[in-house]
């Protein structure tokens, strides 16, 4: 009987009939008509209604309970990132939509497409502070790409696929979608149509020739140009463009955050990340270049510092999808609007082979510079303690660097930036833009669900680890197999470090004494391992690799580890600080 | 360079528009210095006239930051030089002063104004200019005794031909015609 049910929904998803429905099943056939099949969430009053409704379609909308709606938020991003998807998340109102509310901005800064579904009261109660009321639209509207609230049931099938359709399209974000109780329970004629049109909005802008021709004959006349990559790459699926570029005109690239694994880490032309934490050549070139390619990415503080000081001997390309972030911070001599997967092949036409080793040798001189003072003893350290970068360099072989590197905030996340190697693009989830500390723990989670072929390896720091640990039992109860390194200095590592540099070593509220990890992380039914000494240690990832299942490795890092190279805050790139 | 921009801002009719927009000014520290809103002659779409003081750099990205919005179908800047403006003033004055004497009448005549209503206690005189122009009015006015005075924002036509925004939905359309 049920079997037949469910044939006849199907055979009307198919043709598109029109079927009487509860505006609640209308969010499950739009969501199925939208190809979700994975649901992060946590269910309350104002959204019973959909909850029953989900559960008649458990089968082909898997929903994962999380423990707090933050945790949520982020598990849909960590899907969003790995798998090129919506992230869809749905939560109650009042409270339910307030705690979604960090995880929401995070999507937003970061450009990380997400629907979220929030529950309301009914539309009688709206304006009257009804219990669980709060005006999400009004709250959540600074920090997504759309919002809408509806009202009436017969809305629901085109603000979904609206909020689909702007989601995915241009440049990403999330879209927070508020049904009121009432418009749940209401029956009406359900119909889908997907959306590709909404006039008031320009997902991509046209990439105008003239903008190539002047950006190629630039690019042929430039002695010393840098190629910075931004996760526009990523978003656009233009790795291989990009790399065709790059190969054809011998140009060196950079990458920013969350540009990382847009190109391979072995690549001859990769010169390293940019940035605060980034590599010495990189930074202390970009103001030797005659030329930078900014390639969908935003010049965010974190990767021009003093923007008075920036690239000051260098013209500007900047191919950009997002026509408010062209002259936003850095003047660009030659925009180039629109999708990158489509740019790029236009230049790399147009651009003369060209190679420029000497170039490119003076990126490897300064690597060696790092190697010696920094990398070298991150990596093979003649101390005691261990550091991160070891361990991060361990656990990237130990997966012959090809896993999926999730982190949370803070030095860890510098650290795991600098020292995983990546083969793949898509294989980074961090957050960047935000810096949301309790990021990791529910992002990584969200990257084994939406790519379970492959290994996801988080570091977390003891600080962020605690801000969403509750997560372990959405780990535990869903059975995702994440491989958690808890890199343990028992401090607020970066704000340490900075209270050391800045303030005089006032250490000011960074010192944490913390609990009894393996407890815990026993107590949630997960295995788990501490390590406390540098010999210990490559067995314990060995051992964590070979697991089947999640696992938790404690490693005990030294107290007063720094992140070097440094950009100070205020510094000019090219005043990158070694140590 | 600081100076006076008008912005001529369509969008959806939705609610929550007005805060869309005010938005982007606000969390820059730019202040609005005058707002208007209302239907725009084309059905459907209404329109935002927004002064602010600023800088011609800073101005373009507002713009861009506005058009950003989903909703938001254009946003257009002007100088002062491009379009012609006005706003409305209304001034109540007690009716006793108008009929001691002949200076109101005068005043009303000279800046152009008008009396809309008069009662035992108080007169309504209204005038649409510029605001230095409302603004003088007034000052003189309030030698008589202003007991309120109110001034619309600016509502702002451009100096050229065409309508930029129906041209720019014409565009729009052609080019969907040609993607579908």
């Amino acid at each position: 009987m049920e079997t037949t049910i469910k044939e006849d929904k199907e055979m009307e998803i198919k043709q598109g009939n029109k079927r009487r429905m509860t505006g609640s099943e209308a969010v499950m056939q739009s969501l199925l008509h939208e190809g979700v099949n994975l649901i992060f969430g946590y269910p309350g009053g104002a959204i019973m209604p959909i909850y029953d409704a989900l559960y008649d379609y458990q089968d082909r909308l898997h929903h994962v309970l999380v423990r707090h709606e933050q945790g949520a938020l982020h598990a849909a991003q960590g899907y969003a990132r790995v798998t090129g998807g919506v992230g869809v998340c749905f939560v109650t109102s009042g409270p339910g939509a307030t705690n979604a509310i960090t995880g929401i901005a995070d999507a937003q800064i970061d450009s990380t497409p997400l629907v979220i579904i929030s529950g309301q009261v009914a539309s009688s109660l709206l304006g009257t502070d009804a219990f669980q009321e709060t005006d999400v639209v009004g709250i959540s509207q600074p920090i997504t790409k759309w919002n809408y609230q509806v009202k009436r049931a017969e809305e629901i099938p085109e603000a979904i696929a609206k909020a689909f359709y702007i989601a995915r399209s241009g440049r990403p974000g999330p879209v927070l979608i508020d049904i009121t109780k009432d418009a749940q329970f209401a029956e009406f004629d359900f119909e889908y149509k997907p959306v590709t049109h909404v006039r008031s909005y320009v997902p991509v802008t046209a990439t105008k020739l003239d903008k190539i021709n002047e950006a190629a004959s630039l690019i042929n006349l430039a002695k010393k140009p840098l190629a910075l990559v931004g996760q526009g790459v990523v978003l656009a699926g233009a790795e291989k463009e990009l790399l065709n570029f790059l190969e054809k005109t011998g140009i060196p690239a950079a990458w920013t955050l969350l540009g990382l694994s847009a190109l391979p880490s072995a690549h001859e032309l990769n010169v390293g990340m940019l940035g605060m934490h980034g590599n010495y050549g990189p930074n202390l070139k970009t103001n030797d270049a005659d030329l930078i390619i900014a390639i969908g990415m935003r010049f965010d503080d974190r990767v021009t510092g003093n923007v008075q000081k920036y690239a000051i001997n260098a013209k500007v390309i900047h191919l950009e999808i997002d026509p408010a972030e062209i002259n936003k911070i850095i003047f660009a001599d030659v925009p180039v609007l629109g999708n990158v997967k489509e740019s790029l092949p236009m230049l790399t036409s147009k651009v003369v082979a060209n190679s420029h080793s000497a170039w490119l040798q003076e990126f490897r001189a300064c690597d060696k510079i790092e190697d010696q003072k920094i990398i070298a003893k991150e990596l093979y350290p003649s101390k005691e303690g261990m550091t991160m970068g070891e361990v991060v360099r361990r656990v990237s072989s130990v997966f012959s660097d090809d896993a999926i590197m999730v982190t949370d905030v803070g030095q860890h996340q510098m650290m795991a930036s600098r020292y995983f190697k990546f083969k793949q693009s898509r294989s980074v989830v961090t957050s960047g833009g935000l810096g949301t500390m309790g990021f990791g723990l529910p992002a990584a989670l969200g990257a084994q669900l939406g790519r379970p072929d492959r290994p996801v390896c988080l570091f977390v720091g003891d600080g962020g680890f605690q801000m969403t640990i509750q997560e372990l039992g959405t780990i535990w109860q869903s059975k995702a197999p994440v491989k958690i390194i808890l890199l343990n200095n028992n401090f607020l590592g970066m704000v340490r470090q900075w209270q050391e540099l800045f303030f005089d070593k006032r250490y000011a509220s960074t010192e944490l004494i913390n609990p009894n990890f393996q407890m815990i992380t026993k107590g949630f039914g997960i295995d788990c391992e501490k390590v406390e000494k540098r010999e210990d240690l490559d067995a314990a990832v060995k051992r964590m690799a070979d697991f089947d299942g999640p696992y938790l490795l404690e490693v005990v890092v030294e107290k007063e580890g720094n992140v070097f190279p440094m950009v100070p805050n205020g510094a000019a790139v090219s005043e990158v600080r070694l140590e | 360079m600081k100076q006076e921009f008008t912005l001529s801002i369509y969008s959806e009719n939705h609610v929550g528009l007005l805060n869309q927009i005010t938005t982007v000014f606000t969390r820059r520290h730019i202040n609005i210095e005058s707002l208007t809103t209302s239907e725009s002659a084309i059905s459907g779409i209404h329109k935002f006239t927004v002064v602010v003081y600023t800088t011609r750099e800073q101005v373009d990205k507002l713009a861009l930051q506005i058009e950003k919005k989903v909703d938001v179908i254009k946003a257009f800047v002007f100088t002062e030089d491009e379009i012609i403006h006005q706003e409305t003033a209304l001034y109540k004055v007690p009716t006793e002063a108008l009929l001691s004497g002949n200076q109101i009448e005068r005043l009303v005549r000279q800046y152009g104004a008008r009396i809309l209503e008069v009662t035992q206690e108080y007169t309504v005189i209204e005038k649409t200019g510029h605001k230095h122009e409302t603004q003088e009015l007034f000052e003189k006015l309030d030698h008589y005794g202003v007991s309120q005075f109110v001034r619309s924002g600016r509502i702002a036509v451009t100096k050229l031909n065409q309508e930029l925004l129906s041209n720019y939905l014409k565009k729009m359309e052609k080019e969907n015609t040609l993607l579908d």
